[in-house]
């Protein structure tokens, strides 16, 4: 396989090709196994999900099996979860709360920190068994931004503060919009695609297909009547009308204004009920006065598409949801989305972001189901010998739209890098 | 439900069958695609309900489940299934399904407490899909018929996998 040939550009001509080769071929699975996945900062979850000691939550990030709980010490851990005598998995369940994991075959005795704390016949080992050494292992980097958890399996990767580089300003002008704080929202959407992974990145940024492919939800949206009209932009301040943009390290995202959709923190729609009208008007009034017109309208009124590369996407639309997906093999993936919902949020605000967000996204939503037909009809696709290219020039020749492409090229190019062996991509940006 | 008269048993009989016919009925309307038909077998306000495959206990109202529709969405869902901009659903897979372990739980005033076995498969684009779980009806009788007042179908698979979806009515 041709590597360096998999992306071809032309910033004269404004032209950017990826062959369709990386969707399907196992070599390059392969390579992303150990240049991506064994490499980068992985998502793990949200510490809402673990608030008390003793809280634990069982996971699988790039194929590992794990599980990450927060010990009597209050400290958040994740840990291999495999016992160190024989292998057996030692959390056996989902989530729940322990202050200790017995091994179901020997049982051997791990506390909610990770000690070996007992032994079966320990006076059965020798001298050079050491208790305090067989501990539960962890995944050798483990770090947080502001209660978002990440692993990594390369002891040598960047600080994860200057990973998700210009990303952070977009989660903060995504959690800051809760004054109280945000949890995760219990009920895990969790499915299958039978799309290469890449595939799901590349449309968690897109929004250039939003309104052709998802035409059915905006008549049942706009079925349901009008909503408060869009907001304009306080100043013409750069992007005020979207635009898709580069964070740097294939992290992207698209900000574009919300219209006709409900936005739970402070866009008020019918779909939300004439209940919330208040607390949302009311939020606004707190954001603006706390963080000025511009910010303000940011948050409230414009809506954000986010890759934190490789697979997280943080998408702030008709609710808060946190999606993360991990190859199954070349041509599948396994995918599991949550939604976050500000703490202190009423009961009944809460219930009708619920309801917002299952009408949009998710497996029985109006519009997700046919994200998932078009990357299973594209993949399908990638099967046809005659065409050899995907096309992501979009946008290259102009200031960017929030229609255009430059996240998406400007994850091709750190994908590329890594499957060339390299940390960085040259560039970040067009 | 309760006495073993010859009378109440086989009041309670033929109330099994009615109930058992209901949904074999239902069954086929959606087998059938006869979507609009089937909306009418809704009381106004009804809901149907799909939890999350880790929560299958979980409120709508407080946990992130797949569907919570109440008869706007539901009447909305069926619009759009039946448009040809519904990706996933164009053309129409086919559908068929097995419906077992008729239940009826619980009679409180008009309301019957039913549940039931699904297995329904998807078959589409070369793929055949089960979808396995439990229907939890409350079923009630309006001016001689049954009408759904609720319903719930909760799925015993682990995640929708590997069918990722619900773009059928489950």
């Amino acid at each position: 396989m041709n590597l360096p040939e998999l992306i071809r550009e032309d910033r004269s001509a404004g032209v950017f090709r990826v062959h369709r080769s990386v969707f399907g071929s196992t070599e390059i699975a392969a390579l992303e196994q150990k240049n991506i996945f064994q490499r980068c900062w992985l998502y793990i979850g949200h510490d809402s999900e673990i608030p008390n000691a003793g809280d634990f939550r069982r996971r699988t990030v790039a194929g590992q099996p794990l599980f990450w709980v927060r010990g009597g010490d209050a400290r958040v851990r994740v840990f291999y979860n495999s016992c160190t005598h024989w292998g057996a998995n030692v959390c056996r369940l989902d989530e729940g709360n322990a202050e200790l994991f017995q091994c179901f075959y020997h049982a051997w005795t791990f506390n909610n920190q990770g000690d070996l704390v007992s032994v079966p016949d320990e006076a059965g080992y020798g001298s050079g068994f050491r208790k305090q050494a067989m501990g539960l292992v962890s995944p050798p980097r483990v770090d947080n931004y502001r209660g978002l958890y990440f692993v990594s399996f390369n002891r040598e990767v960047e600080d994860l503060a200057s990973y998700l580089a210009e990303a952070k300003d977009y989660i903060d002008l995504i959690l800051d919009q809760s004054e109280e704080g945000w949890r995760v929202v219990p009920g895990t959407q969790k499915y299958g695609v039978r799309a290469n992974w890449k595939m799901f990145s590349l449309n968690s940024l897109d929004n250039y297909h939003v309104r052709p492919l998802h035409s059915t939800f905006f008549k049942y949206t706009e079925s349901l009547g009008t909503g408060d009209p869009p907001v304009p932009p306080p100043t013409e301040f750069p992007g005020a009308q979207g635009r898709a943009l580069s964070l740097r390290n294939g992290h992207g995202v698209d900000v574009f204004q919300s219209l006709t959709r409900a936005r739970p923190i402070a866009h008020w729609h019918p779909i939300l009920g004439a209940d919330a009208k208040e607390e949302i008007s009311s939020r606004r009034a707190r954001l603006v006065k706390k963080f000025g017109e511009e910010r303000a309208y940011l948050m409230c009124n414009t809506n954000r598409l986010m890759l934190i590369y490789p697979n997280f996407a943080l998408h702030d639309i008709a609710g808060v949801s946190l999606r993360y997906f991990e190859p199954a093999g070349a041509d599948a993936m396994d995918v599991t989305v949550q939604t976050l919902a500000p703490r202190g949020e009423s009961a009944e605000l809460l219930n009708r972001r619920l309801e917002n967000f299952l009408s949009f996204l998710g497996p029985g939503g109006f519009a997700h189901p046919d994200d998932i037909e078009a990357m299973e009809s594209a993949q399908v696709g990638f099967r046809a010998n005659g065409p050899e290219w995907i096309d992501a020039s979009r946008g290259m020749q102009r200031d960017g739209t929030a229609l255009d492409e430059i996240h998406v090229r400007a994850f091709w190019r750190q994908w590329h890098a890594h499957i060339m062996g390299a940390a960085k991509a040259e560039r970040d940006h067009d | 439900m309760r006495g073993n008269s010859l009378d109440e048993k086989i009041t309670r009989l033929l109330l099994e069958r009615e109930v058992e016919d209901f949904i074999a009925r239902e069954a086929a309307l959606l087998d059938e695609w006869r979507l609009d038909e089937w909306l009418e077998l809704f009381t106004d306000d009804a809901r149907y309900v799909v939890p999350s495959t880790d929560k299958p206990n979980g409120d709508p109202k407080e946990t992130l489940g797949i569907i919570n529709d109440d008869m706007a969405r539901l009447r909305g869902r069926v619009e759009r299934l039946k448009s040809r901009h519904a990706h996933r659903e164009f053309p129409w897979s086919r559908t068929r399904r097995f419906i077992t372990n008729v239940r009826i739980k619980d009679v409180v005033a008009e309301d019957l407490f039913v549940t039931a076995s699904f297995l329904v498969y998807r078959i589409r684009s070369g793929q055949v899909d089960p979808l396995m779980g439990a229907y939890e009806y409350i079923l009630r009788r309006v001016e001689e018929t049954l009408k759904i007042g609720s319903r719930k179908a909760v799925l015993d698979l682990e995640a929708l996998r590997p069918h990722g979806t619900l773009s059928i009515i489950l």
